[in-house]
């Protein structure tokens, strides 16, 4: 089995920091690290679930109807999601809201089912969704903590500082969300091209 | 699937196929869903009620059991069943069977959109004695201190909803005050920079006392039937 | 340095070229804010003499230290980094917290000009928008004003000022809320005449009216800054919220809109910035007169007592689009733009 499917998802194309995909429940959904949790586990439980789907019947499923038959295999189990966050917990499921809904538009799940478990087989497709669904999740948590820790002082819900601490509200806010993505994939970024600069050293 | 079937679907769109997969895929997916929903619905339901429940037992401070009445033809009574549509009246009754207050949902316009809140009130004292925010949208920081701020709730202890003499509307309209400002029970001391939420607050009590203190008065003794 | 590594020239020719240079256009804006940094001085006392040090000295070391890291030359030298702070300090409230002074400092130099580019290259007012951050992530201590001419001011620093970084300030003494907040909450209107003259509280360099005016005066007899700009800003603030007044008299008079709060110091030392604001004579008159109703706007009907900060970043936002829009007619083409 090749492992390499599984960690490309957490590190090498990680959705958000790399492909920068699915941004809307990146920045809407992590003002918190609970919420950013709770969607970034959700949207992998519907990643998983779909492109086992997918790839089960990837040769039953004629090319010309093929995104047709993705949406709805996807849609089903956002739905599928809802109810079962319901069920777990009323108030996580009031804090992500409308995003759970709208997991069915993020490019991450559609695009994994259509580049890689449409033409893969069972195994390696849920490999593939289950690295990608815990990058995603890995993203989002890495937002929402810092979101958190500034914007309330708290990582989930524990408190970090001490009562004196002053908040930087800001940071739950929706800017926020942008100065944090920003700084984080500067990180990224910078990390990348430190590398690529000592890989071309050694070559030299 | 033998190779001049496969030939045949890269070849040419079958609309057997086409039909076969959609329909095939669709009813998969509805049982999946419908099969969800039977499973959770359940469970939702009771945590739904669950999640009321705390609510109403945290405006009606000692409440531990509660009932739900409605008002049908201006008449108020017990509702039985689960009801709809109806604005429901929630009698809270403390651990001997006595009348705690009933609560009731209100809703208006926030600063960013619409407050729902949950009010307690004590019919025979004529006072609120409770505020839960059920859904607010406010500023974090700022907006939301209406769900939290200690001294904003204490407010919410005996907030006077006296009626006029002839029990048709309020004696006094709540009004807000600036914090700190207070100086009679029927105000609302405000919060430091959450000024419109807690107008807000004051003006969806205001409009919620005014249209319910009067059936809650002039029935307070129906609610005591548990 | 080579030709080839010049900025494009943008402009069409001819290119005349100005004696002026950069380092004396902000130094004259130094000497103008003089009269208004020594009047807060003077009314907040040491609060305020703490937080204009503190600021200009963060944007400068911020800028240097970014220089340095960079292996570039270091620009502190042409004064922008020192105006910036010096204008972040006059728009912050006197008891403010200096360590949220700092990171100000730090974020309207890190942030919105030395990662545009640095001078020249920022979308916006780099003063304007440090603290339009600050004041989305410390909405409270923001608006925590503090009294002006307490008898004490010059021997006792505000107890909020000396915070520890990262924790919450409690406040000594607190003033009531500014004209504006007063005008928007509980309908009581200041005497113009405070306003003016710079009685009342505020931010720590917008309480005076007159002697933001004195040193806007100073820059236009310069000739070092664009006085269409102000001037358009205070006739359609004027007009605008004249007719609004005219109908309905519960808002606030054109006079009252005029001196109170930042509009003064805003439409002067802000709005003006010479690279956030359009080029041509057209775009300036129109993204003046975007500001004048925006502020307005946001004064009366929004939810904030005070617009002049976002009307600016808002003007700011849509120069580039102004400077396409509106260009000049090229030097010898016909008004359709063809050649004649």
């Amino acid at each position: 089995m090749d492992t390499n499917t599984f960690i490309k998802g957490l590190w090498k194309d990680n959705p958000v920091f790399v492909q920068v995909l699915g941004m809307c429940p990146t920045l809407a959904v992590t003002n918190s690290a609970t919420n950013a949790m709770a969607m970034g586990l959700a949207t992998a439980f519907v990643l998983i679930m779909s492109s086992t789907l997918v790839s089960l019947l990837r040769n039953f499923i004629p090319k010309q109807v093929r995104i047709a038959t993705f949406i709805l295999i996807i849609a089903t189990f956002v739905t599928v999601a809802e109810y079962l966050i319901q069920a777990i917990s009323i108030d996580i499921h009031k804090a992500l809201g409308a995003f759970i809904a709208l997991i069915v538009v993020n490019c991450v799940i559609l695009g994994r089912a259509e580049a890689f478990a449409s033409k893969n087989s069972v195994g390696k497709s849920i490999l593939d969704a289950a690295g990608m669904g815990v990058g995603f999740t890995f993203a989002l948590l890495c937002l929402g903590a810092v979101r958190e820790i500034l914007g309330s002082g708290t990582f989930f819900e524990y408190q970090v500082f001490g009562h004196g601490y002053e908040p930087w509200v800001l940071m739950i806010l929706p800017g926020g969300g942008f100065f944090t993505l920003g700084a984080w994939l500067l990180l990224f970024n910078y990390m990348k091209e430190r590398k690529a600069a000592k890989m071309q050293e050694i070559s030299a | 699937m033998n190779q001049p079937e496969l030939e045949q679907m890269t070849a040419a769109p079958n609309s057997w196929h086409m039909i076969r997969a959609l329909a095939g895929i669709g009813l998969m997916c509805a049982l999946l869903i419908v099969s969800t929903y039977e499973l959770t619905f359940d469970i939702i339901k009771q945590n739904k009620a669950e999640v009321l429940e705390r609510a109403i037992f945290k405006v009606l401070p000692g409440a531990e059991s509660k009932a739900i009445f409605i008002v049908k033809d201006g008449q108020v009574e017990k509702l039985i069943g689960d009801g709809n549509g109806e604005t429901r009246y929630y009698a809270g009754f403390d651990a001997n069977d006595d009348l705690v207050g009933v609560a009731l949902e209100a809703g208006g316009q926030g600063f960013q959109d619409v407050i729902h809140i949950l009010l307690g009130f004590n019919p025979e004292k004529q006072i609120i004695i409770g505020m839960q925010v059920l859904e607010s949208k406010e500023t974090p920081g700022l907006g939301d201190k209406i769900e939290k701020d200690p001294a904003f709730q204490k407010n919410f202890e005996a907030l006077d909803v006296a009626l006029s003499d002839d029990g048709s509307s309020l004696k006094n309209e709540i009004v807000f005050k600036k914090n700190g400002t207070k100086s009679n029970p029927w105000e609302l001391d405000g919060i430091t920079g959450a000024t419109i939420s807690s107008k807000a607050i004051a003006a969806i009590l205001q409009a919620s006392a005014s249209q319910n203190m009067p059936v809650l008065y002039k029935n307070r003794e129906k609610f005591k039937q548990q | 340095m080579n030709v080839l590594n010049k900025p494009l020239e943008i402009r069409t020719s001819p290119h005349l070229k100005s004696s002026v240079s950069t380092n004396q256009i902000m130094f004259n804006v130094v000497i103008a804010l003089l009269p208004v940094t020594i009047f807060a001085i003077y009314s907040f006392g040491l609060a305020a003499l703490l937080m204009l040090s503190v600021t200009t000295i963060a944007a400068v070391l911020t800028e240097h230290i970014y220089c340095r890291l960079n292996n570039k030359e270091s620009t502190v030298g042409d004064w922008s980094a020192a105006i910036t702070g010096l204008l972040l300090g006059l728009t912050l409230p006197p008891a403010l917290p200096l360590w949220m002074a700092v990171l100000g400092s730090i974020v309207s130099i890190m942030l919105v000009k030395v990662l545009f580019g640095g001078l020249g290259y920022n979308v916006f007012n780099p003063a304007l928008a440090g603290r339009a951050i600050l004041q989305a992530a410390f909405p409270v201590a923001i608006t925590t004003w503090h009294p002006a001419f307490l008898a004490d001011r010059f021997t006792h620093i505000p107890s909020s000022s000396l915070a520890w970084p990262f924790t919450t300030a409690t406040y000594d003494a607190v003033a009531g809320a500014t004209p504006l907040g007063n005008m928007k909450f509980n309908h009581v209107a200041a005497e113009v005449s405070d306003m003016v003259l710079g009685m009342t509280s505020g931010s720590i360099g917008e309480t005076s009216a007159v002697l933001i005016l004195l040193g806007g005066a100073y820059l236009v007899a310069r000739n070092m800054m664009n006085w269409k700009i102000p001037v358009t800003i205070f006739l359609t603030v004027a007009v605008f919220s004249g007719i609004v007044h005219f109908f309905n008299p519960t808002t606030p008079t054109p006079l009252f809109m005029l001196f109170s709060g930042g509009m003064m110091l805003g439409a002067v030392f802000m709005a003006t910035d010479m690279v956030s604001s359009p080029i041509t004579d057209r775009g300036i008159i129109v993204y003046s007169m975007i500001i004048g109703i925006m502020v307005v706007v946001i004064r009366l009907w929004g939810g904030l007592p005070e617009g002049m900060m976002y009307a600016i970043l808002m003007g700011n936002a849509v120069s580039p689009l102004l400077n396409r829009a509106l260009k000049s007619r090229v030097y010898g083409t016909g008004r359709k733009g063809g050649a004649k």
